[in-house]
């Protein structure tokens, strides 16, 4: 066996290394606070006073109004633009919008709760990688390509219709384009339409905390509650869905918000009334009512700001 | 001679938690140290404040001499085996041994010498080119330690080294780290909650609860004196008396404690009643009822074993009996 | 609700899981589909025909190769901003504990949890506030917030998965704080950076409603796509746009899962 020579005649205490590096090094153990600042002060600087400070200038704007002459901003104190948010037309919209919001929240989390529970519970190994990436892809792959293919989908002479034909199911598209409401000329300037892409293109996010909840469910507990002779029915009921609902509701944060501040989908797929988003964009460029646009946009910071707070209470934060 | 580690009045307050309070503490050089005690009891907050991953709140620590107040970690002579072993994940085992040397500044054949000869001091040689995550839990430890060893400290610290293994490695590590100890003279520091441990391995031993040090000797004093119920119901399986106990049985009414082994079955004593017998190998544990006190006592292997539920009669001599400063 | 028929026979929860990811996959793949159409004035399916002469006519377009480029400009600079700011404020955070965390974290999350028209709008009216005319750094400036958190997630998990005693058992072999961060720090979350770097780009890369706000008259590739989607010119070279955009996101997105498979996950919460 070979020792190690240790015959230690140096000093315990080092010198200090040499030059700048080493001096500040030293300061930075002996002050920690400072290295602190010293990180947080750039993002700090860009979120807190770029960030923060136009969301407080936008707060500002919405308590001015508008010259209906001169349609030039008058910087004073009012409440007439709220008041003017809550005026027939402008209260369709938001309840419009949120109607929406709910249902699209609603059908993603049916539509979500399958997938993420298979791939939970009985995806393994590369089967769990690849539920991973069949739901990360259309995550993240192009918002707007994938607003455009449902586009070429819904479109009269597109896909759905030819499916509906070959089928020899077409009466049943007509009868349902002829609903009212919720029909129109065809499904890409239909509110079904717009309710379709909402729900296509947020379902990803709706999946990934519901699965993400329920990994946490240990597979006995399923198999403990069968042993304790509850059905499959009463063990979704009493605990798997308890336990997969911090999950739902943290997914349910960005169907909703998302579907909220949209403006785009509705745009292009749907009837020519106007969502939340809608409303915002027209009233700060063609209309130049800055003030009413601001106002608008308080409208799913408030929603949201509630929808967080109760969400909060649900422990969904610990599902994100 | 100048002690190793000196701590004087050192005190480390988180807020209004006292994990260390007023600790004085000589730890000669060359020695082999132990700081015992339950969790939460300071001890490895006083090996962090010897690491000087902490500093104290109050009172002065020198290392051989001089002071360490406001010297960062990376500028004390000292090393340490971490619990977890802290190995580098990104780096082979040959690089996590040199890494010490290699942040000094020393050349790449050179630190890699020195690191292929602390990997045969704890008998992993030519496991260099692996990753920390190909090796077992007794193998990373040895890494630790070789990672630790390269640097020539001048003091070694071991937090818990032994915690993670099982048994078997557990008394066979004790056993090669008591004469790797020996062999290069470096002075161990080692925190552990284990009692056998301690007393195994260490020259001396620190016993510690609520954030001070309760008793301080060497393993033989500890385990045959203990100054305090504490200490006695900590190390080792002594019976605890109570003064009551004491008085009954005719000696001073004060706790005094009383080795397992030192009581005997025998003619003339203490009444007691066998309440259960447990087979230990090298010997057999009784159970009694001395009173409304259940003692243990420990028969030699080849000494007559009494059935469950009989009477008996227990003595000892009176130099076994050992009081102690206060109730806590 | 019918996926719990018991664990042998989850044939029906099969099905829906199944048909839940078809539903997903099959529109984009749609997308690829279109390109080769020789249908110019309609959405007409199926295709009449099959051809390659769009890729040709895409390639020679030059209001594509402008809106690329500016893309890709502002995704390389928000990237590189997101991932110092991202990396700093998890660093800070998962570091230390300090008074105020929880706000930090909320801040950084705040640009994704609103609506992006609430972040184009008011970045847009501040703008105007201060008289900032529009550039390519006012489009940056809107991407780059939304870009750190998740640099800033990833980065977070990283952290939390490099144990704390690691740079406590470099300081105590010698390395000083640059040590540590060059020899141990960096190496155990350059992988996580990297990824949060990919997704940022791919996030930068794609996104419209800020741009539509903080861009003027400039087009980065999505806003020329919602101008074709909102007024049509050439449907065929939309079709082989979209394409492509389809198969330049993928290739960070699945880079970044590589990186990052063992362990922790890439940030969920994306957009």
């Amino acid at each position: 066996m070979t020792v190690l020579t240790v015959d230690t005649p140096g000093s315990s205490i080092l010198p200090r290394r040499g030059g700048f590096a080493g001096a500040l090094s030293d300061a930075f153990w002996r002050h920690p606070l400072l290295l602190l600042i010293l990180m947080l002060t750039p993002p700090l600087l860009w979120l807190g006073i770029i960030y923060i400070g136009s969301l407080i200038a936008l707060l500002l704007q919405s308590f001015f109004s508008i010259d209906d002459f001169s349609g030039v901003v008058n910087p004073e104190f009012t409440l007439a633009t709220y008041a003017q948010l809550l005026n027939g037309t402008n209260l369709d919209i938001i309840l419009r919008t949120v109607s929406m919001a709910a249902l699209v929240t609603l059908a993603s989390a049916v539509l979500a709760f399958p997938i993420a529970y298979y791939a939970a519970r009985y995806a393994k190994g590369r089967w769990k990688a690849f539920f991973y990436l069949g739901v990360m892809l259309p995550l993240w792959s192009s918002y707007l390509v994938k607003v455009y293919a449902w586009k070429l989908i819904l479109a009269k002479e597109g896909i759905v219709t030819w499916v509906f034909a070959k089928l020899h199911l077409g009466f049943v598209l007509e009868a349902i384009l002829s609903l009212p409401v919720i029909g129109g000329n065809s499904l890409s300037v239909s509110y079904l339409g717009t309710f379709l892409v909402f729900v296509y293109i947020w379902l990803p996010y709706m999946i990934l905390p519901t699965q993400a909840a329920l990994e946490r469910v240990p597979a006995n507990l399923i198999e403990a509650s069968a042993d304790l002779g509850a059905s499959p029915r009463q063990t979704f009921r009493t605990v798997l869905l308890p336990l997969a609902l911090p999950g739902i509701v943290a997914g349910s944060i960005f169907t909703f918000s998302l579907t909220l501040g949209d403006y785009i989908i509705p745009q292009i797929i749907g009837s020519s009334r106007l969502f939340i988003g809608q409303a915002v964009y027209a009233q700060q460029g063609t209309a130049g009512n800055v003030p009413l646009a601001a106002a608008f946009s308080v409208v799913p910071i408030v929603i949201m700001g509630l929808y967080l707070a109760a969400a909060k209470r649900l422990g969904a934060f610990d599902a994100l | 001679m100048t002690p190793a580690v000196r701590f004087q009045k050192v005190s480390r307050h988180f807020g209004a938690v006292r994990a260390v309070d007023g600790v004085d503490l000589d730890v000669a050089s060359g020695e082999f140290f132990a700081m015992l005690g339950p969790s939460g009891s300071g001890k490895t907050t006083c090996l962090r404040l010897i690491a000087g991953f902490e500093q104290p709140t109050a009172g002065s620590i020198e290392i051989f001499g001089e002071r360490a107040e406001g010297v960062p970690p990376y500028r004390r002579n000292v090393n340490t085996v971490f619990q977890d072993y802290a190995l580098f994940p990104h780096l082979n085992i040959l690089d996590n041994v040199a890494y010490g040397l290699m942040v000094k500044g020393i050349s790449k054949t050179d630190r890699y010498k020195e690191a292929e000869k602390a990997l045969e001091l704890v008998k992993l040689p030519g496991y260099g080119s692996r990753k920390p995550s190909q090796l077992s839990g007794g193998q990373r430890q040895r890494v630790a330690l070789a990672r630790a060893l390269v640097n020539k400290p001048k003091v070694l610290l071991l937090d818990e080294p032994l915690g993670a293994l099982d048994l078997k490695l557990r008394e066979q590590m004790q056993e090669e780290l008591k004469s790797l100890q020996r062999a290069l003279g470096i002075t161990f520091v080692f925190v552990t909650h284990d009692q056998g441990e301690a007393l195994s391995m260490a020259d001396r031993v620190a016993v510690f609860n609520n954030g001070g040090i309760v008793q301080q000797g060497t393993p033989q004093e500890i385990y045959r004196r203990p100054k305090t119920r504490f200490v006695a119901d900590f190390v080792g399986s002594s019976n605890l008396l109570s003064p009551d106990l004491m008085a009954s049985l005719g000696g001073e009414r004060r706790w005094a404690s009383l080795r397992p082994e030192a009581v005997r079955v025998a003619s003339e004593g203490a009444e007691a009643v066998v309440e259960n017998v447990s087979f230990l190998g090298a010997g057999t544990r009784l159970a009694v009822e001395l009173g409304s006190a259940r003692l243990h006592v420990m028969l030699p292997a080849g000494a007559d074993v009494p059935d469950v539920g009989t009477p008996i009669r227990l003595s000892w001599n009176s130099q076994d009996i050992h009081y102690m400063d206060d109730a806590a | 609700m019918r996926s719990d028929r018991g664990q042998k026979s989850p044939l029906l929860l099969k099905v829906c899981a199944a048909g839940g990811l078809l539903f997903l996959h099959l529109p984009i793949l749609l997308i690829f589909a279109y390109a080769f159409t020789t249908e110019e004035k309609s959405y007409q399916w199926p295709p009449p025909g099959l051809t390659l002469k769009w890729f040709a006519v895409a390639w020679n377009r030059a209001d594509v190769w402008s809106a690329l480029a500016l893309s890709v400009q502002v995704a390389c600079i928000a990237t590189v901003i997101a991932l110092v700011l991202g990396t700093l404020c998890a660093a800070a955070v998962s570091q230390t504990k300090f008074f105020g965390r929880e706000a930090i974290s909320l801040l950084v999350i705040l640009p994704i949890a609103l609506p992006g028209i609430v972040t184009g709008i008011a970045l847009r009216s501040a703008f105007s506030l201060f008289d900032i005319p529009f550039s390519v750094w006012t489009i940056v400036l809107g991407h780059a917030t939304f870009c750190v958190v998740v640099v800033y997630n990833n980065a977070v998990a990283r952290f939390r998965r490099t144990s704390g005693s690691l740079i406590e058992a470099s300081m105590d072999l010698g390395a000083d704080g640059f040590q540590t961060f060059r020899h141990v720090i960096l190496p155990n979350i350059g992988t996580a950076l990297l990824a949060g770097g990919m997704l940022a780009f791919a996030l930068s890369f794609d996104e419209v409603i800020v741009t539509t706000f903080t861009g003027g008259q400039q087009a980065t590739l999505p806003i020329w796509m919602l101008e074709e989607l909102i007024r049509p010119r050439q449907r065929p070279v939309t079709n082989v746009v979209a394409m492509l955009v389809v198969i330049v996101t993928f290739l960070p997105i699945l880079a970044a899962y590589y990186l990052t498979r063992d362990g922790d996950q890439i940030a969920g919460s994306g957009k």
